[in-house]
């Protein structure tokens, strides 16, 4: 059961400042599934998203206490690169964040950036824009600026700029809420597939969501995970009364 | 079940008007239920065609509360309790409906009995009546108050039902064997008696429902004496 797991948090604690997000946080992420992290503002999910690929240490006064086991080894260890393990463990926002370059630029960029040798660009740029469902969209206009596509398929571009990075695990934060219902479908409906190869841990504010695409749950409520579980027990008869007081609008 | 109230209160209220309707109409069914068996036992053909008259609004209660379940899977898209509430809800207005038909089908009979002599003393059907009776009016009570208690009380009822319908299909037989000219009356009873039966198991799938509602598992097929 262990081998399945793709990462695995130890006791993890995390602090802005003075003030603690995250308490004792113990769970494990499963490899090629879609894990949801749900919980209502300020839970300390996103906090937590952000830790598993180093995001959080990109802001002054933080600190992590615990262990993050990724291949083996603490991701906080001194001697891992966190570029490297971004590179591994991608990301994508809430907000599309195209760079302001060509189509293909997007893409090609991160892998040129990091110096990973790539026999063939082009090539590559076509899988991923592929993978992410939006080659067809663009295959005619690749040398178009990207901001002139629409916010679905700046998301979608997104995801395929993350994807060209060859990551094992991709971090989705909140990804479809500045989208349309339409572009929302097709990025569960990618997510879907994507998952056949990446394991993908999403931040979302929309419970259906969780409940459509993701194969676990896990609840945050004021920095602690109350509770994780297959998200088809979480969304008919979780455990704990506090998940289910959430999750059918009895909070607050 | 004591929950905490919805932040929607527009929510809080559709749920609650549910909790009453299927009240209301659990009252019905078991006022039909009575008036069923009374048409029989005091020979009243007119109340026994007031309770199939009165089975319309049972009807149109049915497919109104149907309708209302329906309407917020839609719309509330609900999750945990307030899905298995729902879906609960939308069973035992389903049941209510069927036990509405049977009690239909007594009165019909009971029309048809009243017209010729009595076969014999009514003794074990208005029994069974009252055992059926409270057992809609536990396993309504278990629904409202989530008591599981309650509910496996209406399960063990169910077989005291099973065994009177077969003590009175065997009385029957008796008369049917000694007097041919009592087997069409003794067939109407039959039903009666079959239809009480058929009630007991609508109320025990009530129960099953409440069960499922409040612990979120199965156990409709778990309680049958045949299952291995």
């Amino acid at each position: 059961m262990d081998a399945d797991m793709i990462i695995r948090l130890k006791n993890v604690n995390f602090y802005y400042g003075e003030n603690q997000a995250l308490t004792n946080i113990n769970m494990n992420f499963r490899k090629n599934k879609v894990t949801a992290l749900i919980g209502p503002s300020g839970c300390g999910k996103s906090t937590l998203l952000r830790l598993l690929n180093r995001m959080n240490e990109l802001i002054d006064a933080t600190r992590v206490e615990g262990e993050i086991i990724f291949e083996d080894k603490n991701i906080y260890a001194p001697d891992v690169d966190p570029v490297e393990i971004r590179r591994k463990i991608g990301m994508v926002f809430q907000k599309p964040n195209p760079f302001p370059k060509t189509i293909y630029n997007n893409i090609s960029y991160g892998p040129k950036l990091t110096g990973v040798p790539v026999h063939d660009m082009s090539a590559l740029v076509e899988q991923s824009l592929k993978q992410a469902v939006l080659w067809d969209e663009v295959k005619d206009i690749l040398n178009k600026s990207a901001m002139n596509l629409s916010g679905g398929q700046q998301q979608r571009l997104c995801i395929a700029r993350a994807l060209a990075m060859k990551p094992d695990i991709l971090l989705m934060d909140e990804p479809t809420s500045a989208l349309d219902p339409i572009s929302t479908a097709k990025i569960e409906e990618l997510i879907e597939e994507l998952k056949k190869d990446y394991t993908i841990i999403i931040v979302t504010h929309n419970m259906q969501q969780a409940a459509r695409i993701s194969d676990e749950t896990a609840f945050f409520y004021l920095g602690n995970l109350i509770e994780y579980s297959k998200t088809e027990k979480i969304f008919t008869k979780p455990d704990v009364k506090q998940t289910e007081d959430y999750i059918t609008g009895r909070f607050g | 079940m004591e929950e905490r109230r919805h932040t929607s209160s527009h929510y809080e209220k559709e749920l609650k008007e549910i909790k009453n309707s299927l009240i209301y109409l659990g009252a019905l069914t078991e006022k039909a239920i009575k008036g069923a068996m009374k048409s029989l036992s005091d020979r009243d053909s007119e109340l026994a065609r007031k309770v199939i008259k009165d089975d319309d609004a049972i009807d149109r209660l049915d497919s109104d509360l149907e309708e209302r379940c329906i309407k917020i899977l839609a719309l509330r898209q609900p999750t945990a309790i307030d899905l298995r509430f729902i879906t609960t809800a939308i069973k035992i207005t389903g049941h209510l409906e069927r036990i509405g038909d049977m009690t239909v089908n007594i009165a019909e009979k009971a029309i048809q009995l009243n017209e010729v002599p009595q076969l014999k003393p009514y003794i074990d059907l208005p029994r069974m009546t009252d055992l059926v009776g409270a057992m809609i009016k536990d396993s309504l009570d278990s629904f409202i108050a989530g008591d599981l208690k309650l509910a496996e009380k209406v399960r063990q009822t169910e077989q005291v039902i099973d065994d009177l319908n077969e003590q009175i299909f065997r009385e029957l037989l008796t008369f049917m064997m000694e007097d041919s000219k009592s087997i069409h009356r003794a067939l109407l009873i039959m039903q009666i008696s079959k239809n009480m039966e058929r009630i007991a198991d609508h109320a025990k799938g009530i129960s099953d429902m409440v069960t499922y509602m409040v612990t979120g598992e199965c156990v409709r097929h778990q309680t049958c004496p045949l299952a291995e």
